[in-house]
């Protein structure tokens, strides 16, 4: 394990050697948006990290108060985790679905359950492109967008929309599949493993790549936990734990795959290497999901079920899925009677995921922070909302 | 284990901290609590060993509009797989609730969230300021209050501009 003693270096006189406090951001490219990180470092060492966020906060819970109905929250919910859209809207939609008690058609469930694995592997691309990217690899980065943009094109022909959907609705979906997505899909399941053996031929068992990311943050698997770290986060740690396999929704316990967990291949278990992996082989996972799902998937009407007025009952809902950085819930009160909610509070999975990096930044380089900071994979959209 | 154990064994210990438990509440029971007992319950059942809750799946306040503010806890058990909600409310007069930061640290920026948005105070807290409003906020002004009303200027700019 990489750790560095503090030591007082002995000066002429009474000079002394002391802490010095750096500003990182909230501009800084590494931070991937705008977020502040105060840097306590005795030389080139990190004693203490405190962020400061909210930089992009955008009252995401007031307007949803201030709606006049339930659906108009879903594109202000898109722009949470801009980059997972579709997993914010189904974690919303599935939530007021509950509260509604609303049965969904078994074809708008394994679409959803495509579109969300889709929306996965495109958001774990960029999460490995842009941590290359980090640590000074710019190939990578480009191969995975070029991965990402077919990905992006088969949501494009879907519902017109590349990056902020407004596709799942409560009830159903706003477009069927067009026909020719089968066969986009497939040419994409037959040619995206190969481009993530290149990916990984790349940057993946690069030495240098391993050389800056194994034994740097680790994250203890009772520290993840007690601190509320969730998805590749919590499972770089090695706890399995991923809600699609512990507390099924949609259609997720009819399909077989693994939950890959860190394994400390490279050096210990939880640091910035396993979390990583675990993003990549999860994209796997998911492809194998997608395969199912698309073998399995029922025809239907995607529209048959959308009610024609959303009016949960008197009552509070926490509902959480899976989302690619981890546990996204959201927590609804309906008053009964009034079309708009009471009360939504998103748990936005980056925003408590970032709350660990003090935790385990301390002791390591300044230069190492920037590898940590992109282990945890955060988009500050999410964290400030 | 059910949401009724769960009640049961919080109230075999702490049978006066109890205010309300709801079974039938859509859509799932709650169990609401008196706010300054809170840590200790929370304490209780995160060391039991059947009930275990070591995950703080979501920490949120809520102005309830009529003069009441609450805050709802989401546990959950990463051991036995059971959750329960856990509510306290106070008056807006002298919100004071204890805070559960040193039984999970994901309670941390929660309750600064919560302190941020609707003033609730967390006594106990190491660190409690505000997290997502900028620090030049003006002091005593929670914006998710239902009574909340938007400031004319902020920082000399009119808003809406």
């Amino acid at each position: 394990m990489a750790t560095f003693e503090i030591t007082t270096r002995s000066v002429r006189g009474d000079l002394k050697t002391d802490t010095m406090i750096l500003n990182m951001g909230p501009q800084h490219p590494s931070t991937h948006g705008v977020l502040r990180l105060e840097l306590v470092v005795d030389g080139e060492i990190i004693v203490d990290v405190i962020p400061h966020i909210g930089y992009l906060h955008r009252c995401f819970e007031k307007h949803a108060e201030q709606m006049t109905n339930y659906q108009q929250v879903i594109p202000y919910v898109d722009r949470m985790d801009y980059v997972a859209a579709m997993g914010n809207e189904l974690a919303y939609v599935l939530a007021v679905e509950k509260l509604m008690g609303l049965e969904v058609p078994e074809r708008v469930q394994y679409i959803r359950v495509i579109m969300a694995e889709l929306q996965r592997i495109a958001s774990h691309l960029l999460a490995v492109g842009t941590y290359g990217l980090d640590l000074g690899a710019f190939t990578p980065f480009l191969w995975c967008f070029r991965e990402r943009e077919k990905i992006l094109d088969l949501f494009e022909i879907t519902c017109g929309a590349r990056l902020l959907y407004n596709y799942i609705w409560v009830g159903g979906l706003s477009h069927d599949l067009p026909s020719e997505f089968g066969k986009k899909l497939k040419d994409f399941l037959k040619t995206f493993p190969k481009a993530l053996k290149e990916i990984n031929d790349l940057l993946t068992f690069n030495k240098i790549f391993i050389d800056r990311t194994a034994n740097i943050g680790v994250l203890p698997p009772d520290v993840a936990i007690n601190y509320g770290c969730s998805g590749p986060m919590l499972r770089g740690s090695g706890v399995k734990f991923d809600l699609r396999k512990n507390e099924p929704y949609l259609v997720y316990d009819r399909f077989e795959f693994d939950v890959p967990v860190g394994e400390g291949k490279m050096g210990t278990v939880g640091d910035c290497w396993d979390r990583y992996y675990v993003r990549v082989r999860e994209m796997e996972e998911s492809l194998k999901i997608i395969e199912q799902a698309w073998e399995q998937l029922p025809p239907g009407d995607v529209h048959s079920a959308i009610p024609k007025k959303v009016r949960p009952p008197q009552g509070e809902v926490y509902f959480r899925t899976e989302n690619p950085r981890g546990e996204i819930g959201f927590y609804i009160i309906s008053d009964g009677h009034s079309a708009s909610p009471f009360r939504v509070k998103a748990r936005a999975p980056s925003f408590v995921n970032l709350s660990v990096l003090p935790e385990i930044s301390r002791g390591y380089m300044i230069a190492d922070l920037v590898a940590i900071l992109g282990s945890v994979d955060i988009v500050l959209g999410e964290v400030d909302r | 284990m059910q949401a009724s154990e769960i009640y049961e064994r919080i109230k075999s210990k702490f049978e006066d901290a109890i205010v309300e438990f709801k079974a039938d509440a859509i859509v799932e029971p709650y169990l609401e609590v008196k706010p300054d007992k809170v840590k200790d319950i929370c304490e209780f059942l995160r060391d039991e060993p059947d009930l275990a809750f070591d995950y703080l799946m979501c920490l949120s306040g809520v102005d309830y509009g009529d003069g009441t503010l609450g805050v709802v806890y989401h546990i959950y058990s990463m051991k036995h797989g059971h959750r329960f909600v856990l509510k306290v409310k106070v008056s807006v007069n002298d919100p004071v609730v204890q805070s559960v930061e040193s039984v999970w640290k994901s309670a941390d920026w929660h309750e600064r969230e919560a302190y941020d948005m609707f003033g609730i105070i967390f006594e106990g807290h190491p660190d409690l300021r505000r997290i997502l409003m900028p620090y030049d906020w003006p002091e005593g002004s929670y914006p998710l209050r239902k009574d909340f009303q938007v400031p004319e200027f902020y920082n000399g700019m009119k808003v809406p501009y």
